[in-house]
């Protein structure tokens, strides 16, 4: 097999039953985006481990680089007020 | 693949922030690596990691997901001649498990930057290995009911602690695995189970696959730890968290009474039970044919590579096919746009 036929890189996400978000499970090969399906309900929902699938080709997907993980995420990290745990309340007053 | 199009799920090889100016300061990565495998921490695909940690994930992985692929062949063997219609239900469902396993440890390879192409072709060329246990051939029906009883239980004693492993995809994968297992482990057991309180003939179709299952199965879990060449630094990795030989005897443990259950006997003399050391001891292993059939000498080693690659080359033509008419696709559809 030459490189130029191998099929491209899906990344498979799968919604495991309503009222959920789609997960991602894991990728597969797959010549163009409806094999991919069908490949990814063979491959990953042979259990019921879903009721819905989505596939998106692994190289259109931007991703945060893990090397600037502090300074990107860095701006939520001093920002405390943001969580209702940072504001004192008196004891017994209810429902707040 | 070029870096540009590099999926987010892939490993990049060299990390942009570290090579500054070209000089690489490989002792920060390294500390904050060896850190989060300390604090138990996952090492995800694009974070940075010691190129042997890299080498070691992309061999054990590939030869896991060769194994799963390889291991359908003694089972489907039999698919056809399932002796009822449950049965042959039951093996079909196992052996396409099994082409997902693979599926999922390739997919697990390729986020270390591995091609699936090149995996096979290894593979193909005998670059690579797989377990050995699959070189034994399956001779009769109750060959069926001891690979998914000793040989699946084996491969689940020894991918339990990997639903741990430090690198993410690989843990994931094996978490999967796992879930699907159980199942293929009690198949074969029932299976045993039947033939075993059935007539004297099948009692003792049962009692010899079990004979000649045993022994590579002990064999599964790898050379002695005193001959085992990779095992100390996949230990510190936390890739491995048992040694070869605990895992062996934690199998071993598991099994006697199970065999009990079953009305068969294991065939080791000197099997029994060590008050003192709370486990059982065990006969010798013969090493001497596990080195054999990893050499290639096994009953079955021409066999399943022959097979594999004549299905790769069979299978050529579909593939070939499928790229061509999504090509066509999408060429079609920017005609319209
Ligand atoms: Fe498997
Ligand atoms: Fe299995």
């Amino acid at each position: 097999m030459t490189g130029s036929t191998e099929w491209p890189l899906w990344e498979v996400f799968v919604r495991s039953r309503r009222g959920l978000s789609h997960t991602h499970a894991g990728s597969l090969h797959a010549p163009d985006a409806e094999m991919a399906l069908r490949n990814a309900r063979d491959l990953y929902t042979r259990r019921n481990e879903g009721v819905s699938i989505w596939v998106v080709p692994s190289a259109e997907i931007t991703a945060s680089s893990p090397d600037e993980k502090d300074s990107f995420f860095e701006p939520s990290a001093d920002k405390p007020y943001r969580h209702p745990t940072f504001y004192d309340i008196p004891e017994g007053v209810k429902h707040l | 693949m070029a870096t540009a199009h590099q999926p987010f799920t892939t490993a990049p090889h060299k990390p942009a922030a570290a090579a500054v100016d070209g000089a690489v300061d490989t002792t920060v990565l390294e500390s904050a690596f060896d850190a989060a495998v300390a604090a138990d921490e996952r090492i995800e695909p694009r974070d940075w990691m010691p190129d042997a940690y890299r080498a070691t994930l992309v061999r054990q992985i590939a030869q896991h997901a060769h194994s799963e692929i390889i291991g359908m062949q003694p089972e489907a063997n039999w698919i056809t001649r399932a002796p009822s219609l449950r049965r042959k239900a039951i093996l079909m469902a196992k052996v396409q498990d099994e082409a997902g396993h693979g599926l999922y440890l390739y997919s697990a390879a390729e986020t270390l930057g591995a091609s699936r192409d090149d995996l096979l072709d290894k593979l193909h060329s005998g670059r690579q290995k797989y377990s050995s246990i699959f070189n034994y051939p399956t001779l009769t029906w109750a060959d069926v009911g001891a690979i998914g009883w000793l040989v699946d239980g084996a491969a689940i004693t020894n991918q339990v602690p990997l639903c741990r492993c430090s690198y993410g995809p690989y843990a994931r994968a094996m978490v999967r695995v796992c879930k699907e297992e159980s199942f293929h482990q009690r198949q074969g057991y029932e299976l045993l189970l039947a033939l075993s309180r059935g007539t004297e003939a099948q009692h003792a179709m049962a009692q010899d696959a079990v004979d000649r299952w045993w022994w590579p199965s002990l064999m599964m879990f790898g050379p002695p730890d005193a001959e085992s060449s990779h095992s100390e630094q996949s230990m510190t990795w936390k890739i491995k968290r048992h040694s070869n030989d605990e895992l062996r005897q934690r199998f071993v443990d598991i099994c006697v009474p199970q065999a009990e259950s079953l009305g068969l006997t294991l065939p080791d003399p000197d099997l029994k039970w060590n008050e003192e050391r709370g486990q059982h001891d065990f006969g010798p292993i013969d090493w001497s044919e596990f080195w054999s059939v990893l050499k290639g000498n096994g009953p079955c080693n021409d066999q399943r590579i022959t097979q594999r690659r004549r299905a790769h080359e069979e299978g050529a033509w579909v593939r070939e096919a499928a790229a061509a008419y999504a090509a066509k696709q999408s060429e079609r559809k920017e005609a319209t746009a």
